[in-house]
């Protein structure tokens, strides 16, 4: 299948502008308006065939206004000027029942950031034939494991996007960024038995997925846990492979965000300054990296991206700031206005979490750990985690460490600690850096913990 | 009620089909929706959303093409099965004439449409669930509530010569309240929604707000779980969670027929104990998963899924039935005409049995009655799960003593259903969003008080 032309640079900006000035004559005093066009290929293949291939992507147009300091949002896909001015009349009337905020209101600094890389002019030479093949290629890759009893899911997918923003304060600017991605999730063993993995890859382009890694890595996943039972339960030294550490990752980096903060929905709230992590944690949200699946030149609201350190050798730097909460706290925005979609506001998050690697690979650690549990996939997180307290208890699958050594692989474990005594754990973080789209954008490396308290028969 | 005009889909089909195929469907929907929220006092993020648009299916073998397209213009929608039909090539493919469109005969009552209602109201509603929450007690620290309305209105052709029409409004109240004594903080969280229109929510909005504040100020008293394998007493309602996840998730055919199910080749099989009966019904009158038709226009229905503890059926959409030579279960779901149909759950629940909640609690020595959960996660190859208990007690000498905190059940599905050893009287079904293959739609879960033989409840005290 053949989408659309790839979206033209000078399209979108003048529909945000159209909104705008719809949204001020129906009555706001501040309006902006976030048009995107995107379009891309979805492919899922099993057992050596497309089981579906289909177009995606689509349009659509957010416009935020402020009426006396009350928001209102509205959204839709009719880009035509009458659909401009249905949505302007909307949000408009969706402001009227608004509290007033005093701090709401369009950033004061807007700016863009250069950031290289963004969109690969190889994702439009790619054509849906050449998909189908990588995927296939990703499960035979997995299929061909010994010990792989099944593939379950293999997905191929990619976008070509653009994003504009226009506002009331003059702003006007777009940028335009492709993504390409793949998956597979395979089995090991049968019946009661069977235990799943994953493999997964990210790129700008798919030139840049390797076939072979990803399909070899939900293998290798699923076959590291073939025969896993409950152990005992234990305290012991923790070590969370990549994946891992990024689903928790992105749960503190929900935390750090200011409006969290700010509604008393953080853990973190007042320890700015604080040591809250070991020396070796180095976090940061970094909106530049070009290789960073939410990269971008500017936030979901126009300030430009940048790259903005929140935990320093273990001590919280900075929360994460919109224009709203940068406002209400008399600092700064750090850029961290997140857009969804066009469906939605902006809300306040980070747009890469990047973790600083050590200099320890996943063997050093494990060696380090000497006896104890090498955590592969933790299930339950959000529901697990008391986002007050940061106490957690979830579910957990890996292999045993012994003698410095992977030993049998564990299901059906609890692993329970608290957010902070897990941080402040931190013994040891992995060389092995990658990208995983869990929990946000994050960019993780194995972490080794300290002592914890495991759960088992 | 006619989104596009049957000579268009005609069109669209037979040109979907030009090069081959066994079966095309077209999928148009206009979708709106309304929500806010109240945080801190404060009535905050009105939003209103409009979004129209049609998907073009072709299934050819094993294989479907689909493609979708913002808007209802004729010539954007033709595009798209041009498209589509390009993918394909698979020789002769035939569409039989569309049959006149159905009468609308959904069970599942509007009285006020919420889009007439003005938005003031809305906001006064969550306002009185901040007054009601706040009143419970001056521990009451925080309280969030939402509105959220949706109408969505769907039209479906396909090449079998189906018409079909459904017109879908559902509200859903939700509130979400913290309590602090000293250092101690916790939640309480409690929704009500349906297949049904603002009268929903307007009555007694407040029980929702005063549930929601109970279950925090109770949570202020818990003590650390055990952790240990004990009797489980799961909660009506919400509990049901527990069935979708760990159970129905495996009957969903694609899983099965993937062999990623354990419960593939089982049809017949005794899971359970005789007492045991479990449904899949999507015609259930005004409850959230309920809709007219499914996503591919086929009637929704009840299905036994067990049935005197016997396995007696997958969950089916169009695709997965023909490949299995059964006839849809009406379980062909879409989150939006951007998404291709699953088979996916409605509103799903254990059926009511004789025993009465107190007497399956008298009957545990020591145990833990898990009332709500705050999510879980199930792999559905194995069934295994994870869920973390939000509200529960301790059952000790066959009576609820302490709330505790930090309760995780960790267990396996099948073998759950094995052990349930009681089931009581007081079916309730609740309001659930239900993610798969980055599809969100609205399902029903629910049962009534239901006793687990063992399990293992992964706990935070030592």
């Amino acid at each position: 299948m053949s989408g659309p032309s790839s979206p033209a640079s000078d399209e979108l900006e003048p529909v945000g502008r159209r909104a705008v000035e719809a949204a001020l004559g129906a009555g706001a005093d501040e309006a902006e308006a976030w048009v995107e066009r995107s379009h891309g290929t979805d492919v899922r293949v099993y057992d050596g065939e497309v089981e579906s291939l289909a177009e995606a992507g689509g349009r659509g147009l957010g416009l935020r206004v402020f009426v006396g300091h009350r928001p209102g949002y509205a959204y839709g896909t009719d880009l035509s000027d009458a659909g401009a001015a249905a949505l302007a009349r909307s949000a408009v009337e969706a402001a009227a029942v608004a509290d007033v905020d005093e701090h709401a209101g369009l950033p004061d600094e807007v700016g863009a950031a250069d950031v290289d890389g963004l969109h690969s002019a190889e994702l439009a030479s790619w054509s849906s034939e050449r998909k189908v093949e990588l995927a296939l290629a990703i499960e035979r890759a997995a299929r061909s494991r010994e010990g792989v009893s099944q593939v379950e899911d293999t997905v191929y997918a990619d976008r070509d996007e653009r994003s504009a923003i226009v506002s009331s304060s003059g702003l006007s600017a777009s940028f335009a960024a492709t993504s390409a991605w793949a998956y597979a999730s395979a089995f090991a063993g049968e019946g009661a038995d069977l235990m799943t993995g994953i493999g997964l890859g990210i790129a700008r382009a798919p030139g840049a997925l390797d076939p072979d890694a990803i399909g070899g890595e939900a293998a290798a996943r699923a076959l590291a846990l073939a025969g896993a039972r409950q152990p005992a339960g234990r305290r012991c030294p923790v070590v969370l492979d990549a994946f891992v550490a990024a689903s928790f990752l992105g749960f503190i980096g929900a935390m750090l965000s200011a409006d969290a903060v700010q509604r008393g929905r953080s853990l973190f709230a007042g320890r700015e300054g604080d040591e809250i992590a070991a020396p070796s944690v180095r976090l940061a949200d970094d909106g530049t990296d070009p290789d960073g699946p939410g990269s971008a030149p500017f936030d979901g609201e126009g300030s430009a991206r940048r790259r903005t350190s929140l935990i320093e050798d273990g001590r919280l730097a900075t929360y994460l700031f919109d224009a709203r909460t940068a406002r209400k706290a008399e600092r700064s925005t750090t850029a961290s206005a997140i857009r969804t979609s066009y469906r939605s506001p902006p809300s306040v998050g980070a747009a890469n979490l990047v973790l600083e690697p050590g200099d320890d690979d996943l063997e050093a650690l494990v060696r380090h750990a000497g006896d104890g549990l090498f955590v592969t996939d933790v299930a339950g997180l959000h529901s697990g985690v008391n986002p007050v307290s940061g106490t957690f208890s979830v579910g957990a699958t890996g292999r045993l460490i012994e003698g410095g050594e992977l030993a049998a692989p564990v299901r059906e474990v609890t692993i329970a600690s608290d957010l902070v005594g897990m941080l402040r754990s931190v013994e040891a973080v992995g060389s092995e850096a990658r990208w995983v789209p869990f929990g946000g954008s994050v960019r993780a490396a194995p972490v080794l913990l300290g002592e914890m308290a495991v759960a088992g028969s | 009620m006619t989104l596009l005009e049957s000579d268009l889909a005609t069109s669209v089909i037979e040109r979907a089909l030009r090069k081959g195929g066994d079966f095309a469907d077209l999928y148009v929907e206009d979708r709106s929706g309304f929500s806010l929220s109240l945080d801190d006092g404060r009535v905050e993020r009105p939003q209103l959303g409009r979004e129209r648009g049609a998907g073009v299916r072709v299934v050819s073998g094993e294989a479907t093409y689909f493609g979708h397209v913002d808007g209802l213009a004729g010539d954007d929608i033709l595009r798209v099965a041009d498209s589509v039909a390009g993918a394909v090539s698979a020789g002769e493919g035939r569409a039989r004439a569309l049959a006149a469109a159905a009468d609308d005969d959904s069970p599942h009552a509007v009285e006020r449409p919420p889009e007439a209602v003005e938005a003031a109201l809305k906001a006064d509603l969550v306002r009185g669930c901040d007054e009601r929450a706040r009143a419970a007690s001056s521990e009451v620290a925080q309280v969030t509530a939402s509105y959220a309305e949706t109408r969505r209105q769907v039209q479906v052709f396909n090449s079998d010569g189906r018409v079909a029409t459904d017109d879908r409004t559902r509200v859903r109240l939700g509130v979400q309240v913290v309590a602090r004594r000293n250092g101690t903080v916790e939640t309480g969280a409690e929704t009500r929604g349906g297949h049904a229109g603002f009268e929903l929510v307007a009555r007694e909005p407040e029980e929702v707000a005063a549930r929601a504040a109970r279950k925090a100020l109770t949570m202020l008293d818990a003590v650390d779980a055990p952790s240990a394998r004990m009797p489980v007493v799961v909660g009506n309602g919400f509990g049901g969670v527990l069935l979708h996840e760990a159970v129905g998730h495996g009957l969903e055919a694609d899983a099965v027929q993937k062999r990623a199910s354990v419960y593939a080749g089982r049809i017949g099989d005794r899971l359970a104990e005789p007492f045991v009966t479990a449904y899949d019904d999507g015609r259930r009158a005004g409850e959230w998963g309920s809709d007219g038709i499914d996503d591919e226009g086929t009637p929704t229905q009840r299905t036994g899924i067990v049935e005197e503890g016997r396995l007696v059926s997958y969950l089916y959409d169009l695709v997965r039935a023909r490949k299995a030579g059964a006839e849809s279960t009406g379980n062909g779901r879409r989150q939006s005409f951007r998404h291709l149909p699953l088979p996916r759950m409605t509103n799903t629940y254990f059926a009511p049995g004789d025993s009465t909640a107190e007497e399956l609690i008298a009957g545990v020595d020591r145990g833990l009655y898990a009332v709500s959960f705050g999510g879980g996660q199930v792999e559905p190859a194995t069934g295994d799960f994870v869920f973390g208990v939000s509200e529960g007690y301790l059952i000790e000498n066959g009576r609820v003593t302490a709330p505790v905190r930090g309760a995780t059940l960790v267990g396996n599905g099948i073998e759950a259903l094995g052990a349930i050893d009681g089931v009581a009287d007081d079916l309730e079904i609740a309001t659930g969003f239900c993610g798969k293959g980055g599809q969100q739609v609205p399902a029903g879960v629910g049962q009534p008080h239901v006793r687990i033989r063992a399990l293992t409840v992964g706990g935070t005290a030592g």
